[in-house]
């Protein structure tokens, strides 16, 4: 999954004055346009750094937030097949928080940090997953559309200039393409049985459309902290560029499926080869990126929940560790 | 005298049997993901549950070619009623909290283990192959709970107190893993099945060693409840059975 609206929040990092000079900072662009990996122990500045650690921070809070939506039909999955895959998925998703939390610790900061920093509500993660899986349909459009929009998103990723953290979409990438894959099936498969199936195939993509397409961030005039992250290649393609690749790979398979966009100014436009898309609803987007979704507080209490409810066993974990520690010593 | 259908009856309902405990045990757990508070072992749980699925989906497999009536996996899981399951009640019970959750698995994984140890030589091709398979994965299960209930009985006075009390609670579904029928009898005597009696003797052993390590008392053997093998279920059974059929109830026939 992936995690929009990454240069949204924070204040604007600033340059640590006398710390870094010119000469240091021109060095880092020089590595940066010759296509040189940096890596977590070589010079970087300050704001490449920030810049990093709330990007791949947020990516990972998306892996597990995102891991709510989906886990909610995990129980009423309508076959064994489908069950064991959708686990092993929400399985994934899981172990890219993992590296993702790892990538993002070689900048010097703590898991437990960038936790708390979540479950106080001071880091985001991606909107899309404040919204609710409704039906069945909802796993296969999260597959199809979210993840298709998350490879989108992420596969320019794996050429990012930080190397951990393009090694990690390297492998990020293999899995979502696989999930994206299963999500497409899962409609496929909707629009080939009754009614009622190719009803509920419709009604998801009717209701998870708009919101895959505000996975991409807002438009490029309004996304200001993009030509930074650009030109340190953190960021290779625009918003928009991004948005308008992902319309139009979809647009043919929802059209194999039979299945409709809900947008009527939908329409190929010959001369340039691209979609032409009605007007997205930012303001939307804005309401659930500030905590007004249908599902914000739901799936923030269900983290903190959990993690309130493991204090006892962390506990117990850590003074048997103290205590196995004293009896070696012994 | 046990004829040659009885046999065949016996090792139809064995693998049943075997596909329910992994299904029912694999859906509580299922429950809990996005719910742990540690990535590892969210990570653990999805694995664990991941295997219990993969075993009732063979269990059921090898129940539809023993029963020779076209029936799938699918079927056994979605379109029986709660009282054709035969699970051990033990594994229907909700989840509690993490320790009620590890001692549960403990409890029974101990059984398992040495369930399908025995399985691997039983003349059951069938069942014997997925036993070799199991058997593999649920020794690891079997060594992470194990793991845990170490450090729940023997890290801080609320985690002994709190697990301990999940073994008084949890130790009266006990007792059914060994109180075989004929199902159990005829398996063990045609077909080259465990010995429960046996198996009985080694899991206390094995979990007696177990609680010592986690500085826990071992329950006295007292009144235990039974019923899972003749279907009659715990009050939390129909409702775990309603979200599993969810879909394949509300629209019969169709194809997922």
């Amino acid at each position: 999954m992936y995690t929009q609206g990454l240069d949204q929040a924070g204040s604007k990092p600033r340059r640590r004055d006398g710390l870094e000079t010119d000469a240091q900072l021109a060095a880092f662009q020089a590595r940066i346009d010759a296509d040189e990996k940096i890596e977590a122990k070589d010079w970087m500045p300050e704001a490449y750094r920030r810049t990093l650690v709330r990007q791949i921070s947020q990516h990972a809070h998306s892996e597990i937030i995102g891991m709510q939506p989906e886990g909610n039909w995990l129980t009423r999955a309508p076959t064994l097949r489908r069950k064991a895959i959708l686990l092993a998925k929400v399985q994934d998703e899981a172990g890219h928080g993992l590296y993702l939390y790892s990538a993002a610790e070689t900048l010097g900061v703590s898991r437990d940090q960038m936790v708390r920093d979540l479950l106080d509500g001071k880091a985001k993660y991606s909107s899309i997953f404040n919204y609710p899986t409704l039906t069945w349909a909802d796993i296969g459009a999260i597959g199809w559309l979210v993840d298709g929009a998350a490879i989108m998103n992420q596969i320019p990723l794996c050429r990012c200039s930080f190397g951990p953290y393009a090694r990690a979409m390297v492998r990020v990438c293999k899995e979502e393409s696989f999930h994206q894959r299963q999500g497409y099936e899962i409609m496929l498969t909707l629009v080939r049985g009754n009614a009622k199936q190719k009803a509920m195939a419709q009604d998801a993509i009717n209701r998870w459309w708009w919101p895959s397409l505000m996975m991409f961030g807002p438009n490029d005039e309004d996304s200001p902290h993009s030509a930074q992250s650009m030109k340190w290649k953190i960021k290779r393609f625009s918003n928009d560029a991004l948005r308008q690749k992902f319309i139009d790979a979809t647009v043919p398979q929802a059209e194999f499926l039979g299945l409709k966009m809900p947008d009527d100014k939908l329409e190929f436009d010959e001369q340039t080869g691209h979609y032409r898309f009605g007007e997205i609803n930012w303001q939307e987007f804005y309401d659930v990126l500030a905590g007004n979704g249908p599902c914000n507080r739901q799936r923030m209490a269900t983290r903190q929940q959990a993690q309130a409810d493991g204090a006892w066993v962390r506990e117990a974990a850590s003074v048997y560790a103290e205590k196995q520690a004293a009896r070696n010593a012994a | 005298m046990t004829t040659h259908s009885d046999v065949e009856q016996a090792r139809l309902t064995y693998a049943l049997r075997l596909g329910d405990n992994a299904l029912v045990l694999g859906q509580r757990l299922i429950e809990l993901v996005a719910h742990h508070p540690e990535l590892e072992e969210e990570l653990a749980n999805a694995n664990i549950s991941l295997d219990f699925i993969g075993q009732a989906r063979l269990f059921y497999s090898c129940a539809g070619e023993l029963e020779g009536r076209g029936r799938t996996e699918d079927d056994f899981a979605f379109l029986r009623d709660d009282g054709e399951f035969q699970n051990l009640l033990l594994l229907e019970l909700p989840n509690g909290h993490f320790g009620d959750t590890i001692v549960r698995q403990v409890l029974f994984d101990s059984f398992y283990v040495l369930q399908l140890e025995a399985l691997v030589s039983c003349t059951d091709a069938g069942i014997a192959e997925i036993a070799a398979r199991a058997i593999k994965e649920v020794r690891y299960h079997l060594r992470h709970v194990s793991q845990w209930l170490i450090r729940l009985g023997d890290g801080t006075d609320e985690s002994h107190a709190r697990v301990s009390q999940s073994l008084l609670d949890l130790w009266r579904y006990t007792g059914e893993m060994f109180s075989g029928d004929l199902v159990d009898d005829c398996l063990r005597d045609a077909c080259n099945g465990p010995d429960l009696a046996r198996i009985q003797e080694q899991w206390h052993d094995n979990v007696s060693a177990l609680l010592k390590e986690a500085t826990l008392d071992m329950p006295e053997d007292g009144w235990m409840i039974s019923g899972g093998r003749q279907g009659v279920h715990t009050e939390h059974m129909g409702f775990l059975i309603a979200q599993l059929q969810h879909e394949q109830r509300a629209c019969p026939g169709a194809s997922w």
